[in-house]
């Protein structure tokens, strides 16, 4: 669709400024349609490869590699950090109630919930959306891309399917391990800095924190893998040219992702809340 | 207006289809023109070069010719079929019988050049491992390069050598289309002319038909049969063919077209004249711009004042 004819004649006067700024709202939207169009007829494309075609070991294999082992250090530090930082925060309200011993229910039900899955998508889409939106703008720009289908070979199959699975496969999984530090830092902070008694804590957090508020959270993160893959995947692909078109596609591959994290994550809460309720109007049960 | 370019009657009889067409081709990118109205047949077993001014849309066309880039208006038909009427699956089938030599080779960065040659046997063929590996030690052989590169990273290869592996995984499939994009661009002369020999040998494999884009006048020389101008859209009249020589390259340097001689000879010309003009423009832009109160920025007005 070419948006540049309704901004290519300007009008002039007062009602011109008004018709101006109503075609410039008028291309953005245009703008903006499109792009969300294109953005689906992408994930449809990959999903029909996905199940189209089997995916070679030796091409998986290195993304795989690359997706999870990779992150695992960086992960594993957000997980641990978060969980200290919560018991930092929540301590000195929870002191002043006298309810120090209830500090792992909160802190452990937040992480598995909420902070766990989503910090970890928001790491992941800087440290692999950026990643994957910048090498596949530079194998646009270098022709690769070009070339792949030159040879008779699907690009969506062997770039984009690949990180795509990786990401659906190993977000989940490093979600679980940004739960376990995230709960093991929470847990370290508040026993052996603020003295709290490490069977109080437990004990309170089994009670409040059960499989499904885990599971939860596992759930939505595999919606916020297939989004940053996706959405990384698709900026690489119309990444411009030049070393600047790598950058922006990269940037907006960070941007883009956390913002449709965050957004997942608000309508993807309400839905499973509703769940949650069908299933559970008795209330929270004992994880264990 | 349409510009037809023939094949030589020495390449192909009348009766012949030609094996790849361009029909009324037009291509435009977003509200910018890049190529109107082309027209031109390729018959099987000839070599046609492509030359004109950079940016003057010869690799769009080389592009067209395979599906990368889709017509606005207008067609390219394979052995009479339309490229833009194929499904995805019939159109990747097609490609298994074409080579594409890209400008910057575009080799894959994160594959060995072994693996890289081998991609498409990989992909069309249900060849043994071992079987591949001699097809891909013959063709890096066939190209001049020593087994050695086989096992490097296309960064570590010179751009010459990266090219002549392009030109080798180009080959793998034994295409009946070869289509190059500026082959000798960015190479030394002596490079060039390797690059130049080996299309050479490859137009002597039997009913191999080449495309070369190319703005090096020795290389169009050196192995074309035909050879097809373009010129730059913005500055043709809007009745004026894109096409603006087609002939064999002796009648290329007989040309009596300005345009094109200004091209065989590499003179700037009336370009130089237009450069001139804008310098002279900015000049006098720039000095008449600080004496205008009303234009000139705010902390020059004060001095002025």
């Amino acid at each position: 669709m070419d948006s540049s004819t309704t901004s290519a004649t300007p009008r002039h006067g007062v009602t011109g400024w008004f018709a101006n700024r109503v075609a410039d709202v008028g291309d953005m939207a245009i703008t903006m349609v499109a792009g969300i169009g294109d953005v689906t007829l992408f994930a449809l494309r990959t999903v029909g490869w996905l199940f189209s075609r089997r995916q070679r070991r030796e091409v998986l294999l290195p993304n795989f590699y690359q997706i999870g082992v990779l992150s695992l250090p960086v992960v594993a530090l957000t997980g641990l950090f978060i969980g200290m930082v919560l018991a930092v925060q929540s301590y000195a309200q929870f002191k002043a109630l006298g309810l120090q011993t209830r500090l792992g229910s909160v802190i452990n039900l937040s992480l598995v919930r909420e902070l766990g899955p989503v910090l970890a998508a928001t790491m992941l889409a800087g440290r692999v959306g950026s990643a994957m939106a910048a090498e596949l703008g530079t194998m646009r720009v270098t022709e690769q891309i070009d070339a792949l289908e030159s040879m008779g070979a699907n690009p969506i199959y062997y770039l984009v399917v690949p990180r795509f699975l990786g990401c659906l496969v190993l977000i989940p999984t490093l979600t679980i391990m940004a739960d376990f530090m995230g709960v093991l830092g929470g847990y370290i902070y508040s026993h052996a800095v603020l003295g709290i008694d490490y069977h109080h804590y437990w004990a309170n957090s089994r009670e409040y924190v059960d499989a499904f508020d885990f599971l939860m959270g596992l759930f939505k993160s595999f919606f916020f893998g297939g989004a940053i893959a996706l959405v990384s995947c698709h900026h690489g692909f119309h990444c411009d040219h030049g070393a600047q078109g790598v950058g922006r596609a990269a940037t907006n591959a960070f941007v883009h992702s956390f913002v449709l994290i965050l957004i997942l994550d608000l309508f993807l809460g309400i839905g499973l809340n509703s769940v949650q309720d069908i299933f559970r109007p008795e209330g929270p049960r004992k994880l264990l | 207006m349409t510009a037809t370019a023939t094949a030589p009657e020495t390449t192909a009889t009348p009766a012949d289809q030609p094996l790849l067409s361009v029909a009324a081709l037009s291509v435009t990118f977003g509200s910018q023109p890049v190529l109107r109205d082309i027209s031109l047949d390729l018959a099987a077993g000839e070599t046609l070069a492509v030359l004109g001014e950079s940016g003057c849309g010869k690799t769009v066309l080389l592009k067209t010719m395979i599906g990368l880039v889709q017509p606005t208006t207008g067609a390219v038909l394979f052995e009479g079929q339309s490229l833009s009427g194929m499904t995805e699956r019939q159109l990747a089938h097609l490609r298994t019988r074409y080579g594409f030599v890209f400008q910057g080779a575009a080799l894959f960065d994160s594959a060995t050049i072994a693996e890289n040659i081998a991609f498409p046997l990989r992909e069309h063929t249900r060849l043994a491992a071992h079987e591949i590996d001699e097809i891909v030690s013959e063709l890096v052989a066939e190209v001049g390069l020593p087994q050695t590169v086989l096992q490097k990273k296309p960064v570590q290869l010179s751009g010459g050598m990266r090219k002549r592996a392009g030109l080798a995984r180009a080959l793998a499939l034994d295409p009946q289309l070869v289509l190059y994009d500026e082959p000798t661009t960015g190479l030394d002369p002596i490079m060039s002319d390797v690059i130049n020999e080996l299309i050479l040998r490859v137009r002597q494999r039997p009913r191999t038909t080449s495309v070369v884009v190319t703005h090096d006048m020795r290389t169009a020389h050196k192995v074309a049969d035909r050879i097809v101008m373009l010129y730059p859209l913005p500055r043709l009249e809007p009745d004026e063919s894109q096409i603006i020589f087609s002939g064999t390259p002796a009648e290329l340097d007989h040309s009596t077209d300005p345009r094109v001689r200004q091209f065989v000879e590499g003179r700037a010309g009336q370009r130089l004249d237009e450069l001139r003009e804008e310098q002279a423009r900015a000049t006098v832009w720039q000095t008449a711009a600080p004496r205008d109160p009303e234009t000139a920025p705010p902390g020059q007005q004060e001095d002025l004042s």
